[in-house]
């Protein structure tokens, strides 16, 4: 009887053991392992991006907000930052959700982990997956300069063409259209 | 016998010089220098280095004098193992019509009186897409994009199997290696024979002397490509060949400020456009005609 | 030494009668010469300001880029294949009051051919590079593009048209005896070669996807059925104006026998025109817009939709006139019926078949197309210079046809000429 008590335990521990090894990171208290299980491993490539955008005078964060309090409520800014809307997941997120709360200069991934503002890529790309990936690929928001000979592909920054507080891009006023066939004659 | 010979020959002889004489009045009146310099030019693929060195000379000459600005004329051949694609995303077309513009200002077509815009972008229906029947051209809402609509630019599709190239009478316009269809300007006759048979409103002719703003002139061009043309002959996207083939994008790409245009070497597993085709839901216009287009359209959201 | 004076001599004769038989003539041939030169001056003039600015001078754009000069390039090359419709019968069956009169009706043809190719030069754009068509020296394109193999075709015809019938005059002229084995082996050969011109002429539009109201499969025998009503309709009104004016003898018999074998190609003109209306409106499919377009507008364009209603009618009315003997056969309603297939197949083939092939766009753009002044102008005057070149021919050869003006070994005294 023992023995088949004993037989059961180690089976079921092994089968255990393997599902652990064999499954993708599976994040259920929020704090996945950094280390990549044998089957998905992801690099963390490194793309050379101009300079984020930032508004005049805003950047180091810190130099106002080492010194201040921390208020970690959820609510509207009054005091600073009033002309920021943020439309972008309210209702689920606030500032504190990417901007990390003690180091200002840093956003914050969901594991916690803290990157420069000239790699917000990763950040965007946690919820915008699909869209990160063909970024890295290169297919993902506008192409410039040379794709071919003189070095690699050079990439933007999310940010450079989308707001991150407010990212839906608004209409825009278009060019004229053609002239009318009937309307063309030559220059005099 | 001689005598029928004669009088038979004298028939035809006369016959014949009226007609040349008839017609090479218009032909003489609407020589200017230039075009009786062009007159006796062969076709292009029959040049030698050496030919092609003079004739760039000639026409960088020519272009001097006539727009005060010194051209670079390149005749930059297709590089190695490539075959250009090109990828349009159209769940991101926003129908600005930037392209249209930055086309036109970097291969020097005509800005008005003609007009002649290489590419066209139309608005669609949403639920009828490539209903091209109830396409509207001339849209012109105060902002774009309008909800109930999708935008699909078009222009030169380069196909593989061109029927503008089977068409043409007189080979003025053909198929490079690098799979750009291309145009000797100098060669062309201006039947428009190829306009009837492009099926996708590629080609365009000059109708009158192209008018650009001689502050507007792009100087770095091709022969194939951007470099100045004369009336009467017929012109078309070249995928910006004075740019590809040097590794830069082509100016439509880089004036889309959405990132709906792609562009890449299909033979370069790597390249982007392969990426969009292996990965994304393309197809390309009128595929039933069989032309094989380069092209390559795709939806994402 | 004494022959090569008296070949002089005779050629000089020959020329000097030419210019004396073409300058001399009655009232009404100076007016009708003097018209047509005018026409010719006011087309040319236009053709030159054409020349100079561009194309952008006729009312042609990039979404209809074949206009009102290949409309009639492609009536006048049905027209030029049509001269065969005479030579058959001759030729094959033996009919003789046609046979006299092949002669006039292959430079008929040839002026028809010349007035088309006058319409394509007027069309190019680049009419001073036409020598990079020629094979050799230029770089035609054959046999992949149809307008290279129209080329060929149809100056070869144009050839074969004059080579024919001058050299049948020079025998008359002669008063010989043609060379059976030289001549009859090109006549039958200009046969296959009319037919040959035509369905050339059709391939070049049917060969093109890109256009859905061209690239129909009946498009070869339309123009062919089309062609042998509209071009033996001018011929027979010709050869009246012939008839009334000169002495030679055209029986109405041979007139009476043409129009029998044109009832057949109008007949069959009409049923093949049944043939593509019904696929295309029962099949339903977005391609008949451009049927639509024709025949009832599109979005407001409707242009060509009366033309098209006034040729179909006239089609109908000639085809009844030609049916029934007791009206074919009766000299005032069969000159009606010429005109009206005349006119009714003029608007069929020509502007009722390019312009369609245009509207909607590929991209699906209307853009109305209607000639403006200019192109009508340039139009009026190349056919005036086929009418002239044709008069003036005539004016040559029915006299030595009818044995009036021949080798000075054959001149008799002859009374004052009869030549009205």
């Amino acid at each position: 009887m023992m023995q088949r008590i004993l037989i059961a335990i180690v089976l079921s521990l092994s089968l255990m053991l393997a599902g652990n090894l064999s499954a993708a990171p599976a994040p259920k208290t929020g704090k996945p392992s950094s280390a990549a299980p044998a089957a998905a491993k992801e690099t963390r490539e490194e793309f050379s991006v101009p300079l984020p955008p930032f508004s005049e005078g805003m950047f180091p964060c810190s130099s106002c907000h080492a010194s201040m309090e921390v208020n970690t409520k959820k609510r509207e800014l009054k005091d600073a930052h009033t002309e920021i809307r943020l439309h972008h997941a309210e209702t689920m997120r606030w500032c504190l959700d990417c901007h990390d709360v003690k180091n200002r200069d840093k956003l914050r991934l969901y594991n916690g982990e803290l990157i420069d503002f000239t790699k917000s890529y990763f950040l965007c790309g946690e919820c915008h997956g699909n869209i990160f990936r063909d970024w890295k690929a290169g297919i993902h928001g506008k192409r410039q300069g040379y794709f071919y000979g003189s070095g690699k592909r050079t990439y933007l920054l999310c940010v450079h063409c989308h707001d991150s507080h407010v990212p839906k891009f608004k209409p825009i006023k278009p060019e004229p259209p053609p002239i009318r066939p009937k309307e063309t004659k030559h220059a005099k | 016998m001689p005598n029928k010979r004669y009088s038979r020959r004298e028939f035809l002889r006369t016959l014949s010089a009226a007609t040349v004489a008839g017609l090479s009045i218009p032909v003489l009146s609407s020589c200017s220098k230039e075009q009786r310099e062009d007159f006796l030019q062969k076709h292009f693929l029959e040049f030698s280095d050496e030919e092609k060195r003079n004739l760039i000379a000639r026409l960088e000459e020519r272009y001097l004098q006539k727009h005060k600005k010194k051209f670079t004329v390149s005749t930059q051949e297709a590089l190695p193992n490539t075959l250009w694609g090109y990828g349009l995303d159209l769940s991101r077309c926003i129908g600005c019509r930037r392209c249209v513009y930055a086309c036109v200002e970097e291969n020097n077509c005509s800005r008005e009186n003609p007009q002649s815009q290489w590419i066209r972008v139309i608005q669609l229906k949403k639920g009828s897409l490539i209903n091209l029947e109830e396409s509207e051209h001339y849209y012109n809402p105060p902002l774009v994009p309008e909800k109930e609509f999708l935008y699909m630019p078009v222009q030169c599709q380069h196909c593989e199997n061109p029927p503008c190239v089977k068409v043409c009478p007189v080979h003025a316009t053909w198929k490079e290696p690098d799979g750009l269809v291309v145009v000797d300007y100098n060669w062309c006759i201006g039947c428009r024979y190829c306009i009837a048979a492009c099926p996708y409103r590629g080609r365009l002719f000059n109708w009158a002397d192209p008018n650009v703003p001689p502050d507007k002139w792009n100087t770095s061009v091709h022969y194939l490509g951007n470099r100045p043309r004369m009336r009467n002959v017929v012109d078309k996207c070249t995928f910006c060949i004075q740019r590809v083939r040097m590794g830069r994008y082509p100016a439509c790409v880089e004036a889309c400020p959405t990132g709906t245009r792609k562009f890449g070497n299909l033979l370069d597993p790597e390249s982007e456009i392969r990426y969009i085709i292996d990965r994304k839901r393309t197809f390309r216009l009128k595929e039933d005609l069989n032309t094989e287009p380069k092209f390559y359209y795709f939806f994402e959201a | 030494m004494g022959k090569l004076v008296n070949t002089a001599k005779e050629t000089w004769r020959f020329y000097r009668k030419t210019l004396a038989l073409v300058f001399t003539g009655s009232k009404e041939y100076y007016l009708w010469c003097i018209l047509l030169l005018c026409i010719m001056l006011i087309g040319f003039l236009s053709y030159l300001k054409q020349a100079q600015v561009g194309l952008i001078t006729t009312n042609m754009r990039d979404q209809v880029a074949w206009g009102l000069y290949i409309a009639n390039f492609t009536y006048l090359v049905g027209v030029a294949a049509a001269a065969v419709l005479l030579v058959i019968p001759a030729y094959i069956y033996h009919f003789g009051p046609i046979k006299e009169i092949v002669v006039l009706g292959e430079l008929f043809a040839a002026s028809s051919i010349t007035m088309a190719l006058l319409f394509v030069f007027a069309d190019l754009g680049r009419l001073d590079r036409f020598w990079h068509m020629f094979p050799g020296i230029g770089s035609m394109n054959f046999p992949d593009s149809l307008l290279a193999w129209d080329v060929l075709f149809l100056n070869g015809y144009l050839v074969l048209n004059l080579i024919i019938p001058i050299y049948l005059l020079v025998k008359m002229y002669y008063g010989k005896e043609p060379n059976k084995k030289f001549i009859v082996p090109l006549i039958l050969m200009s046969i296959p070669w009319a037919v040959g011109i035509h369905t050339v002429t059709a391939f070049l539009y049917n060969g093109l996807p890109a256009r859905p109201f061209w690239n129909a499969s009946i498009l070869a025998p339309r123009f062919l059925a089309s062609a042998f009503c509209s071009g033996p309709a001018i011929i027979i009104i010709i050869f009246q104006i012939i008839r009334e004016y000169t002495f030679v003898k055209i029986e109405d018999r041979a007139l009476f026998k043409v129009a029998e074998l044109m009832a057949y190609a109008m007949f069959l003109n009409l049923f093949l025109l049944l043939a593509e209306l019904f696929k295309e409106l029962y099949s339903n499919t977005v391609h008949i817009a451009s049927v639509r377009y024709l025949y009832e507008g599109l979005h407001g364009n409707y242009a060509l939709v009366p033309w098209i209603w006034v040729g179909l009618i006239l089609n109908l009315v000639a085809f009844a006139i030609f049916l029934f003997p007791g009206t074919r056969q009766r000299l005032s309603t069969l000159n009606l019926g010429c005109v009206s297939i005349i006119a009714g197949v003029w608007i069929e083939k020509g502007p009722g078949f390019v312009i369609p092939g245009f509207v909607p766009d590929v991209l699906g753009e209307i853009y109305e197309y209607i000639p403006n002044l200019r192109e009508l102008l340039i139009s009026f005057g190349i056919w005036a210079t086929g009418f002239l070149m044709f008069t003036l021919l005539m004016k040559v050869a029915i006299p030595i046809a009818s044995g009036e003006f021949s080798h000075s070994k054959y001149e008799t005294e002859k009374p004052a000429p009869k030549t009205k």
